[in-house]
């Protein structure tokens, strides 16, 4: 649906140059939910208002459903436009109008009929909840109503794609939910592709089938948003996925610790398994958990353990050589005491 | 005193509506004039939909220049073009030319300044959902600065009653020619503090409708 090629963003000023976008080429598919994640500053932000050409790329080729935007005159690229929704993280509504002309005016901007206007923007406030407030003013409004009303706007003329401008950085948690089940809502029921950018890997978590993480201005790593939480290659996507899913225990606790501690990943089916009951009954050894936790990415459990073994050396070896048979990632983090991977715990 | 005014009163009359005339005329074609203006100045400004560096500083420069004449010199260096435009230098008509004149860029950075202080998402946005600049400027811009607009020609009109006194004292009548005429000439202290006393009212009058009409406009 959205093809990027080699997409280069450069701001030059009087004596240096600043490169906004290095490179990028990205396919989003149809109909996914797709999300971009990365540190203020990466690019990810010029990447998306790249897009809809907001911000015309210094070099490289976008295209939508097959239209290349570069090649558009201003009112071909308008008329594109209207088929890209867009919404933002500060909502940018206009004031001096009622809900309903904010979601009007984009209906007026494609040339829509003056009474199919005032129908469709009613349909529109419906699906988003808001039918209620179409005579009220913005300022009237919540952030997370105000948000639903730009989502109403940018689905006014039945957009292809719809693109997510930190739309949900400036809500709070609970509303945040909210925003992002409305988006996957219409996702499925509209058929809408939709790529988000956000700092917060809870958003990707929450709802993206795909994502990808970017670092000055480049995508580092990118992926099934399950494979990467399950495995993540790159330091920065590490960092991103702590946020949301803790791998670590305390210091403490492993000092307090006598016997050989293991770190366990289960990934997709293997993590509903009684893979722990199993291994205590299989071997002569007695295991105390130190950390567990599941977590459901896009359905499928991702699960990790800490658990500490004591028994037998040669038991425990067993036990941990059968582990690593059944179960997607192993890792000894010491031995009777003793830190085995000093780097993996100070991460 | 009653008098006084009682004769006073048919020449205060004719300088009220004197004054009237300059200043609506002014006022009108600042309006017509100045509120384009100040878009085109705003619209063409960097980062902006229709930026264009070329008729940003032409028009930047002459509103500046415009602006840093002194009225009574721009009432003076525009008398032969009053005269080709009416066939007449004197009079509240001949007068409201140059008022005209020091009125449209005047008005023209109030504008733009007003609309500088729209968020830029909102025009953004708009450009987001494929808005022509005609429909940004009509639908967005428009209604989003209308109270600025009205704040922006009750100064307008303010300072145009300034200016229509010195336009008075180089034969375009009015209230400022009366006092010029009684009060400075004549020494009549009576006709100066009548006339400075309307004026004031006057100036009240026009802050207080102004006020009124930007605040029912506003919303949020």
């Amino acid at each position: 649906m959205i093809s990027i090629e080699q997409l280069s963003k450069v701001y030059a000023s009087k004596d240096h140059e600043v490169v906004g976008v290095d490179h990028v080429s990205l396919e989003v598919n149809k109909g996914e939910i797709f999300g971009i994640v990365g540190y203020s500053g990466a690019g990810k932000s010029t990447l998306l208002r790249c897009m809809n050409i907001l911000e015309r790329p210094t070099s490289g080729k976008v295209s939508i459903d097959g239209i290349d935007l570069l090649s558009l005159s201003a009112k071909e690229l308008r008329t594109a436009r209207q088929s890209i929704g867009m919404i933002f993280q500060g909502f940018h509504l206009a004031m001096a109008k009622t809900v309903q002309e904010n979601v009007a005016f984009a209906l007026k901007a494609a040339k829509v009929g003056r009474q199919e206007r005032r129908k469709r923007a009613i349909e529109l406030l419906d699906l988003v909840g808001l039918s209620d407030k179409a005579d009220q003013y913005p300022a009237q409004l919540s952030g997370g109503q105000k948000q639903r009303v730009s989502i109403a706007r940018a689905l006014a003329n039945n957009p292809k794609v719809l693109l997510c401008d930190e739309a949900t950085s400036a809500l709070d948690p609970n509303t945040t939910k909210s925003i992002l089940q409305l988006l996957k809502k219409i996702n499925r029921e509209l058929g809408l592709t939709i790529v988000l950018i956000t700092h917060e890997m809870e958003v990707v978590k929450e709802i993206c089938d795909r994502c990808a993480v970017m670092e000055e201005g480049r995508i580092v790593e990118e992926g099934h948003t399950y494979d990467i939480f399950a495995s993540p290659q790159s330091d920065l996507t590490k960092r991103f996925i702590q946020t949301v899913i803790d791998f670590n225990i305390p210091d403490q606790l492993l000092q307090e610790a006598n016997g050989t501690v293991v770190h366990m990943k289960f990934t997709g089916g293997s993590a509903g398994e009684s893979i722990v009951s199993d291994l205590l009954q299989n071997f002569k050894i007695r295991g105390n958990i130190l950390h567990g936790k599941i977590d459901y990415i896009q359905d499928k459990p991702l699960g990790t353990f800490v658990m500490e073994l004591t028994g037998e050396v040669q038991e425990i070896e067993k036990a941990i050589e059968s582990l690593r048979t059944t179960v997607e990632e192993v890792e000894v983090l010491q031995h009777d005491g003793f830190a085995d991977h000093p780097i993996a715990r100070a991460e | 005193m009653m008098d006084s005014l009682i004769t006073l009163l048919p020449e205060l009359n004719k300088s009220f509506i004197e004054t009237l005339i300059m200043v609506g005329i002014g006022l009108v074609v600042a309006l017509i004039a100045g509120l384009p203006l100040g878009i085109l100045l705003f619209v063409t400004d960097r980062d902006l939909f229709l930026e264009n560096k070329t008729v940003k500083s032409t028009v930047g420069v002459i509103v500046n220049l415009i602006r840093s004449v002194p009225f009574i010199i721009l009432l003076v260096f525009l008398f032969p073009f009053t005269n080709f435009l009416l066939g007449t230098t004197t009079g509240p008509v001949a007068a409201s030319v140059a008022l005209s004149v020091a009125a449209i860029p005047f008005y023209a950075r109030i504008v733009e300044s007003s609309a500088r202080d729209i968020d830029r998402g909102v025009i953004e946005a708009a450009i987001a959902c494929g808005a022509s600049p005609w429909l940004i400027i009509k639908d967005i811009i428009f209604p989003e600065i209308k109270s600025g607009l009205i704040s922006g020609l009750t100064i307008t009109a303010i300072s145009l009653i300034g200016y229509s006194a010195m336009a008075g004292a180089i034969g375009g009548g009015g209230i400022g020619d009366l006092a010029i005429r009684y009060g400075y000439y004549r020494y009549d202290n009576f006709v100066m503090f009548t006339t400075v006393i309307l004026l004031i009212v006057m100036v009240q009058v026009v802050q207080y409708i102004g006020d009124f009409a930007a605040k029912s406009v506003k919303r949020s």
